[in-house]
């Protein structure tokens, strides 16, 4: 720069603005693909995930495979609001949801993958929380997370955060579970109380303002799944009732397997505030998700050692008997209702909105 | 159009000029209005309707009626129950 | 839940459905007038429970379902407006209009939010000054001391971005509307327990001696429900035509006399028109002058769309006891709570959605 010019600013020396670093929020830069990114994922998500696989960096991760056996493979959005509820977060209900999934299926949970669309102006240190949560669901569920993308939405774009997952399992060869296999005469069982998750995040949520003693029940299913196993080679089928509840779920089950499932009222296990909360709102417990139960239809002869072994289980001290799998109506739920009564139970309808009538 | 729900009074306030109570619906508790229940007392059971107090429960009615019914279903079961469920 | 569970028990339903049975001794066909009486009765199974002889028709007493489609088409429409937020019950949401609901209309972008309380409303007013805040008040008399408080508060505090949708309606006049029709069959008839307990049930003794049809205060578990109908049915065999209170826990003979003051003075009897029905004169409760500043209908204009209702619908005759949702023959079929035709099949309170939901055993399920 020439300091002899006419009429010219005065110049002091060389003036080269650094690029301020982003240590502390998320910024559009983080998605770029570039060393942000990489410093955000090397500082956010390769400590908590920590694994060989992890940290090779490539492209997609390679792992061995058990001989025999077979693979499943799922995916999952995870979508929450609140991002952190009583009982959890979207970091815990992405490890617990998948592999979850893989447990429905019979197959030990191993390697998840999770893609990050994260939204501008999150606080990293939010992010970290999520991933430490991540990392602690991950160690129980006995699975690693091998791979990872991440991208940054603008503002209002993302609410906050979405994660996506994949999960790979492996089936020992003499499992097989699936909602077709229900026979009449197999029992009916829930791993606990249902529309504890759907309540608590409702309260949390603030829109209808009410406060609830209600904590979310997520948690990986996959130990007592292994569990029940041991004393039943031959479980029918297994089923988590996330969004839609119990209701839509057993729908889904009677319909694959093209038979009726009959439910008792008066068996079906509810804790006294979610009662009170669906009361006040003109909610069905049925209806209202869950994200750390399950349900099992098991062989008559099998069911008690089942359960036994279900309610030794952290996640399943309150298992027991819901109803029981018959021919007739195919395809439909009924359920036996306290006076005696008889009534269909259906699929969800569209959202659950509170009533006034 | 009816949706009234029993809860407790467990706290009465006032907000914005208005007779305010935070209800207690059996676990869950949430603030109701008061105003047309002036005489409600904490302790006392009110139907919710929309947020509002409509009516307070008489429990000396509600044992009165429970206390005629279970004198039916006594003396049914002596007698033997005749309905085909 | 302590004033719930005792009225649920299996035992106590079982002896009061006992003392029905012995009771009856011909037909009768008795009308419950409560949305959330025909709620109960279908989730509870009762009605299959109660002898041959008791024949249970569901009343218009669903707000949701009789809110008129002009009404509700002037809600979409504003709804749609930039700057307006949209304050409903959830209920209202499924609602189809001529053309759209509130869902769709929120899908579009309009500001649609789902409230409990009608406080609520006021508060959003309160909190987005620059924006219209626009409350759907429907309801029954019930509902009536509630969203009335609404627009008092709104007044109280001198908001000027607040303002009132009124489609509020009344039991009387669709009593009399229903027993004085020629093709009436009603002989008894179960009153819904919370309007009686917000007006008291004095109005009901002269309609009953009118039209000598025995009336009885009813509430909402299934142990009030049997007393209710047990009633009923003990004075049709007596033949004595009055107006009874089996819901005394809650109702008394004059009501609530401050929930009464402040309809009063916030609300005057107008004509209604009852989707499905028709017009009931003086069966709907407007704005007085007073708040006319708070109508809606008066602050926002909205250009009159051609009401259309499905020709398959026969909502009006169900809402009025003369057809069951199986008489439907769009029942199940191009009608159901994903794609209702008409108002009955979309709370679920309507006796179609009560009827879909839980008792809809024999007729073929749509996909």
């Amino acid at each position: 720069m020439k300091e002899d010019q006419q009429d010219s600013v005065t110049i002091h020396g060389l003036v080269c603005p650094r690029p301020l670093s982003h240590e502390d929020t998320i910024v559009l830069g983080h998605g770029s693909g570039g060393r942000m990114t990489q410093r955000l994922i090397e500082r956010t998500f390769y400590p908590p995930f920590e694994n060989a696989t992890l940290l090779r960096g490539d492209d997609a991760a390679v792992v061995e495979t058990p001989a025999g056996g077979r693979l499943a493979v799922t995916t999952d959005g995870h979508i929450v609001s609140p991002l952190f509820f009583p009982g959890g977060d979207i970091g815990r209900l992405a490890v617990c949801g998948t592999a979850n999934d893989l447990a429905m299926v019979g197959a030990q949970p191993r390697w998840m993958t999770a893609s990050f669309i994260i939204e501008e102006g999150l606080p990293r240190f939010l992010l970290e929380r999520v991933a430490q949560s991540m990392k602690e669901a991950a160690e129980e569920a006995g699975l690693i997370i091998v791979g990872g993308d991440t991208k940054v939405a603008e503002r209002g774009k993302a609410d906050g955060l979405f994660i996506t997952t994949t999960g790979v399992g492996w089936i020992p060869a003499e499992r097989d579970v699936s909602g077709a296999n229900a026979r009449p005469g197999d029992v009916v069982l829930v791993s606990g109380t249902i529309g504890d998750h759907g309540i608590a995040v409702l309260a949390a949520r603030g829109e209808l303002d009410f406060q609830a003693e209600v904590e979310s029940d997520l948690a990986p299913l996959n130990s007592m799944v292994e569990a029940m196993f041991t004393v039943c080679p031959s479980i029918h089928v297994l089923r988590d009732p996330t969004r839609g509840g119990v209701a839509t779920t057993l729908n889904e089950i009677a319909r694959q397997s093209n038979a009726a499932i009959v439910l008792d009222e008066v068996a079906i296990p509810v804790r006294p505030a979610v009662d009170a909360a669906c009361e006040m709102l003109g909610f069905d417990p049925l209806y209202v998700a869950n994200e750390g139960k399950l349900l099992a239809c098991v062989p008559p002869e099998d069911a008690e050692k089942v359960l036994a072994v279900m309610r030794e289980m952290e996640y399943g001290a309150d298992a027991c008997q819901i109803g029981i799998v018959e021919d007739d109506p195919a395809g439909r739920v009924l359920m036996k209702t306290a006076i005696g009564g008889t009534r269909v139970i259906d699929v969800l309808a569209g959202e659950m909105l509170p009533r006034i009538c | 159009m009816c949706l009234g729900v029993p809860g407790k009074i467990t706290e009465i306030f006032e907000m914005e000029g208005l007779k305010m109570g935070k209800v207690d619906f059996g676990g869950v508790v949430r603030e109701a209005c008061l105003e047309y229940v002036p005489e409600a007392k904490q302790g006392d059971y009110v139907v919710v309707h929309v947020g509002f107090a409509i009516s307070i429960l008489s429990e000396a009615e509600a044992q009165e009626t429970l206390a005629m019914l279970r004198e039916i279903v006594d003396i049914e079961d002596e007698v033997g129950p005749e309905v085909e469920a | 839940m302590k004033y719930v569970s005792e009225y649920r028990g299996a035992k106590l339903v079982h002896g009061v459905l006992v003392q029905i049975n012995e009771t009856v001794s011909r037909p009768w066909v008795l009308m419950e007038i409560c949305g959330g009486q025909t709620h109960s009765i279908v989730r509870h199974g009762l009605d299959q429970l109660l002898p041959e002889e008791i024949e249970l028709v569901h009343g218009p007493g669903c707000p949701v379902c009789v809110t008129s489609l002009e009404l509700i088409d002037k809600a979409l429409a504003i709804a749609a407006m930039p700057n307006v937020i949209l304050a409903s019950y959830g209920d209202m949401l499924r609602v189809p209009g001529s053309v759209r609901d509130l869902f769709s209309v929120r899908a579009s972008g309009g500001d649609v939010r789902v409230i409990y309380s009608p406080l609520d409303a006021v508060k959003i007013a309160r909190e987005n000054p620059d924006r219209e805040v626009v409350f759907f008040a429907i309801g029954f008399e019930t509902t009536a001391p509630p969203n009335a408080m609404a627009v008092v508060q709104a007044k109280s505090l001198g908001l000027e971005n607040f303002s009132m949708l009124v489609s509020h309606v009344r039991v009387p006049p669709a009593m009399h509307a229903i027993l004085g029709s020629p093709s009436n069959r009603v002989q008894g008839f179960l009153a819904a327990g919370h309007v009686c307990a917000v007006m008291g049930y004095w109005e009901y003794g002269p309609i009953a001696e009118q039209y000598s049809v025995p009336i009885v205060v009813t509430g909402f578990e299934p142990l009030d429900i049997a007393l209710g109908i047990l009633r009923v049915v003990q004075l049709l065999e007596a033949n004595q035509a009055v107006a009874e209170n089996a819901y005394e826990r809650a109702v008394t003979l004059e009501g609530n006399k401050p929930a009464q003051d402040l309809i009063q003075r916030v609300f005057e009897p107008c004509d209604r028109n009852w989707r499905g029905i028709g017009m009931i004169p003086g069966s709907g409760w407007c704005l007085r002058a007073e708040f006319s500043d708070y109508d809606a209908e008066l602050r926002f204009d909205v250009e009159a769309i051609q009401p259309k209702e499905s020709p398959l619908c026969i909502a009006g005759e169900i809402l009025q006891g003369l057809k069951k949702p199986f008489d439907c023959t769009a029942f199940a079929k191009q009608c159901t709570p994903e794609t209702p035709l008409g108002a009955t099949m979309v709370s679920s309170e309507g006796a179609c959605a009560a009827y879909y939901r839980y008792a809809r055993l024999d007729v073929p399920e749509s996909s």
